[in-house]
């Protein structure tokens, strides 16, 4: 029977002692009608040989890609340590650290964690995580709804992230929040600030602004933020951690600092692995630590004087306050984070600093590089950080399937997102790419547009195969 | 001692980053940052130590017997870790196109159906992130179907006082107005109270069974035929879902929509506090409902079903599709398990419990609902030994660290007074249950012979009781440099 350990003596052992018959007699409190039920979908065990043989051939079967794909989940290189410390079993095998003296070594973990989140974002306070990058932004909308008292209306730059806007309408959209789109600059790919005052008149309680932005795009985020608090609204810096390493932090940010700091984590030493689990951050000034939703660890002395850590805040919280909890949060991701505190302690602050300019000058050199291509155009004509969006000229979805043919995964296609920019792709190029994988993009990207410029000459219908994928 | 007192200006990790530093000069000077990054100068093995000695500070499953009552600390095999991270699963981008995930969605697939199965719903969404998510979603669904149906008059979600506290706070967060019901004596839910408090206002019902409480709610046919009749829906909180899994299926109880916690039944790791994850199964009704994306298998083909084809779906939770590494663990586990394994989890989780409270009865521990049978778990009152010794279940608690045993789950539910909720988990043998048992004895005698000791522990952990109080009133959240 795999993994119980008992044996038949055990059994009978224990049956006799609690007074029972059979092992069927414990659920004699269950109406008969309820039971039984027989599972006909689930097959029948296999033994760990078995799955793993069928895990793996799973595994060789999806393949590995020279991918250029990001919009939110970035390859970066992953220290060996990172994850082989992480999945010891004293990390890996321990519960919520309710209690605190079982569990040290977590919770000191989560305090170097809020410090290093708090230092990256220029913030007072780190919380010790949330699900993800969408969500965090979510639970900083309703946070910013809580503390404004009388607006109930959030405002959203078109250029978020899609799928964080989607998510944080679903989320919010049952406690009567609305969530306003901002239109962004054709030309800059950003935000401008004299677009935002038509939005500006009816009151609201926090702006979002998004550095880098969805396109990859640098945000004046100085003049945002100081807009909204013009406003008197919450300035909610939703930002890729690796990227600040070289940028100003939300806490910097305008003459007041930004007022609640959110990402997504997974930069920070975590596979992209399908899409989770990662993790979200959340850090805000002093003023709003008691509006903040999830784990907060805090640092006190134990009888005997010697400092130790425990979760503290915890009246905020739904295992104490229930209905009237800051929401209903019960975990963090607490092994994400810490696979990240142990990948920023392993990089440091120049290792991370030299992980995001690499990012960014591959990014700038993989651009340059398409621009010579034939009818591959840069769209927005802003600073960017480690991401840009490209026009091609043909259809996207014919390109990219003649390249993921050759092994290379060439973009994400926006036309999901942003119709209106035509046959556009936003490509990605960490510190993780070599001026060979560079050259190998460029050149079969020029082959395939070659390839689709030929048809169209032709007049033909395309012989390359079209796929929904 | 913190990772940042280890440091030293200049110290690096030459293996771990670019060797030249790339100029970053087109960035404007504004936007570039100026303050210091407070991140540790440590060599990789000053690291390694570090976080090694660290984790040797915890409680674990690997290390300790974890009895915490609806937690469900069973083991976490290796293989579903190793498996979950093959390379290629690791390296797969979400946005990656579907044709080079036909393994990884494969598994995602049969995970669906095999939850669909062992759960007796119509639909499963594995999206959710969290038990807490899960049920965000499940009360959102609830919504959706009130609303697509005109029915705007109803307001409130009926919760137990036995809930978890996620159960109101979700509900609240769902816009619902929340209304508790009491606990009879015999720790069912008390059916004049949620007779009365049934109406056309009534949008649900959460209910966790069987119960925090440690037992099974007999009168669930009953409950579910008054919700329904009243027009509100049924949602299971799967909490406690291994004390009757392949035993008796929540979609046969008359539940419409249901979260499962595979941090708990299917054994992915709780990892000090997270990654969850809550797969959500709806009943045919809620299926237009449901969170995207969902896996569809076509002709062989698997591909995730989207807004397009879910148009009434309450929509997205995650950037992605939720926690995707921890459905590959518990899709490994269940295919270890097999049909054939499932009811044996219940069967043993039973049996643990039962003997478990057995033992601990005839060693004097009261037991607070004594005429019932244990679910996978059973509740300990020591209002009688706080009356006559001081000694507290918080003590009781930290005097088991002592003993090298993580402490069972204090002080919930609330309704019992000083209660210690305890569940054994299938995974673990006789001996620990029997050494756990002559450990709990020596505390009771420890509690009427030396009480002052006892209130003092714990002595033999890392640290020894830590000021709550000091934590929040002088908050210390960052560490700062001086």
């Amino acid at each position: 029977m795999p993994f119980i350990p008992h044996t038949e003596e055990d059994i009978q052992a224990m049956l006799a002692s609690i007074g029972a018959k059979t092992i069927d007699d414990l659920f004699d409190e269950i109406p008969p009608a309820l039971k039984g039920g027989s599972l006909k979908r689930v097959p029948s065990g296999l033994s760990e040989m078995e799955i793993s043989r069928l895990m793996l051939e799973r595994a060789e079967a999806d393949g590995r890609y020279l991918s250029f794909i990001g919009a939110g989940a970035y390859e970066h290189h992953i220290p060996a340590a990172v994850w082989q410390i992480t999945t010891r079993g004293e990390f890996y095998s321990s519960y919520t650290p309710y209690q605190a003296e079982a569990s040290q070594g977590t919770l000191q973990l989560l305090y170097e964690y809020q410090t290093m989140m708090a230092s990256l974002t220029g913030m007072d306070v780190s919380n010790a995580s949330m699900y993800d990058g969408a969500s965090a932004l979510a639970e900083a909308a309703l946070m910013a709804v809580r503390s404004h008292k009388t607006s109930r209306r959030i405002l959203m730059p078109a250029t978020v992230h899609p799928v964080y806007r989607s998510v944080v309408r679903a989320i919010v959209k049952n406690q009567g929040i609305e969530v306003v789109e901002i239109p962004y600059c054709k030309e800059s790919g950003q935000t401008l600030p004299e677009f935002l005052d038509a939005f500006g008149k009816e009151e609201f309680a926090a702006l979002v602004i998004p550095q880098p932005n969805f396109f990859g795009i640098l945000e004046p985020v100085d003049a945002l933020t100081d807009w909204a608090h013009s406003k008197n609204a919450l300035a909610i810096g939703v930002v890729n951690p690796m990227a600040l390493a070289l940028l100003n932090p939300p806490g910097e940010w305008g003459a007041k600092g930004a007022d609640v700091a959110v990402g997504e984590g997974q930069p920070l030493g975590i596979p992209l692995s399908s899409g989770g689990p990662y993790f979200g951050f959340m850090a805000c000034k002093q003023a709003l630590v008691r509006q903040m939703p999830g784990r907060i660890i805090g640092r006190t002395t134990d009888q005997d004087g010697k400092p130790g850590f425990v979760l503290t805040l915890q009246a905020r919280e739904q295992h104490i306050r229930r209905s009237k909890a800051t929401s209903n949060i019960c975990t963090n991701q607490g092994l994400m984070v810490t696979a990240a505190t142990i990948y920023m302690a392993l990089t440091g602050p120049e290792g991370l600093r030299r992980i995001a300019a690499q990012s960014h000058t591959n990014t700038l050199t993989l651009l340059e590089k398409l621009e010579a291509l034939k009818g591959v155009k840069r769209i927005f004509n802003g600073s960017l950080f480690h991401e840009t969006v490209v026009s091609l000229p043909g259809p996207v979805d014919n390109i990219l399937q003649t390249l993921k043919s050759q092994q290379i995964l060439g973009g994400l296609n926006l036309k999901d997102y942003y119709p209106e920019l035509g046959n556009a792709i936003l490509v990605c190029a960490t510190e993780t790419k070599t001026p060979a994988d560079l050259k190998n993009f460029s050149e079969r990207l020029g082959q395939a547009l070659d390839k689709v410029s030929a048809a169209s000459a032709d007049a033909q219908p395309s012989s390359i195969e079209s796929l929904s994928t | 001692m913190l990772i940042f007192e280890h440091a030293r200006p200049g110290r690096r990790n030459y293996s771990q980053s670019p060797a030249a530093a790339a100029k970053i000069d087109d960035i404007p000077q504004n936007l570039l940052r100026k303050v210091p990054l407070l991140l540790p100068e440590v060599s990789e093995m000053d690291a390694v130590r570090h976080y090694t000695r660290l984790s040797q500070k915890n409680f674990s499953i690997d290390t300790q017997f974890y009895p915490l009552g609806s937690c469900t600390m069973k083991y976490n095999p290796r293989a579903c870790n190793s498996l979950a991270m093959l390379p290629q699963f690791l390296a797969r981008h979400p946005r990656a196109p579907e044709s080079t995930g036909q393994g990884f969605l494969a598994c995602m697939y049969e995970l669906q159906e095999i939850l669909k199965d062992v759960t007796g719903m119509a639909g499963v969404s594995l999206t959710p992130m969290a038990g807490a998510q899960g049920e965000l979603i499940g009360i959102a669904m609830i919504r959706a179907y009130h609303e697509s149906r005109g029915d705007s008059a109803r307001t409130e979600i009926i919760v137990p006082d036995a809930a978890h506290g996620t159960n109101p706070a979700t509900a609240v967060m769902c816009g619902y107005k929340v209304v508790e019901i009491a606990t009879d004596k015999e720790g069912d839910v008390d059916m004049d109270a949620l007779k009365a408090a049934v109406g056309p206002q009534t949008a649900g019902l959460m209910l966790t069974n069987p119960s925090t409480l440690g037992v099974f709610e007999k009168n669930v046919a009953e409950m579910s035929k008054i919700v329904h009749q009243a027009g509100g829906l049924l949602y299971y909180d799967g909490a406690n879902l291994n004390a009757i899994l392949g035993k008796v299926k929540p979609g046969d109880m008359g539940f419409d929509v249901i979260h499962i916690n595979l941090h708990k039944t299917f054994s992915t790791p709780h990892g000090g506090g997270g990654p969850g994850s809550a797969p959500v199964g709806v009943a045919e009704r809620l299926l237009p409902f449901m969170p995207v994306p969902v896996v569809a298998s076509e002709n062989g083909v698997y591909r995730w079903l989207t807004e397009k084809e879910i148009p009434q779906s309450i929509g997205r939770l995650s950037a992605h599709m939720g926690n995707a590494g921890v459905l590959l663990r518990a899709y490994v586990y269940v295919r270890l398990l097999g049909a054939e394994g499932m009811h044996r989890v219940a069967d043993f989780a039973a049996l643990n419990a039962n003997y478990l409270m057995a033992e601990l009865s005839k060693a004097g521990f009261e037991i607070a609902y004594p005429t019932r049978r244990a679910s996978h778990e059973f509740i300990v009152t020591l209002k009688d030994l706080k009356e006559k010794t001081g000694v507290t279940a918080m003590n009781v608690a930290k005097r088991l660290l002592d003993k090298g045993y993580h402490a069972p789950t204090t002080y919930f539910p609330l309704l019992v007074p000083e209660c210690l909720l305890i569940e054994p988990a299938e995974t673990e043998s006789k001996e620990t249950l029997d050494a756990f048992v002559v450990s709990m004895k020596e505390i009771l005698e420890e509690a009427h012979t030396q009480p002052e000791m006892v209130k003092g522990a714990p002595y033999n952990t890392p640290v020894r009781k830590l000021d709550d109080v000091k934590a929040a009133r002088e908050l210390d959240l960052a560490w700062k440099q001086t």
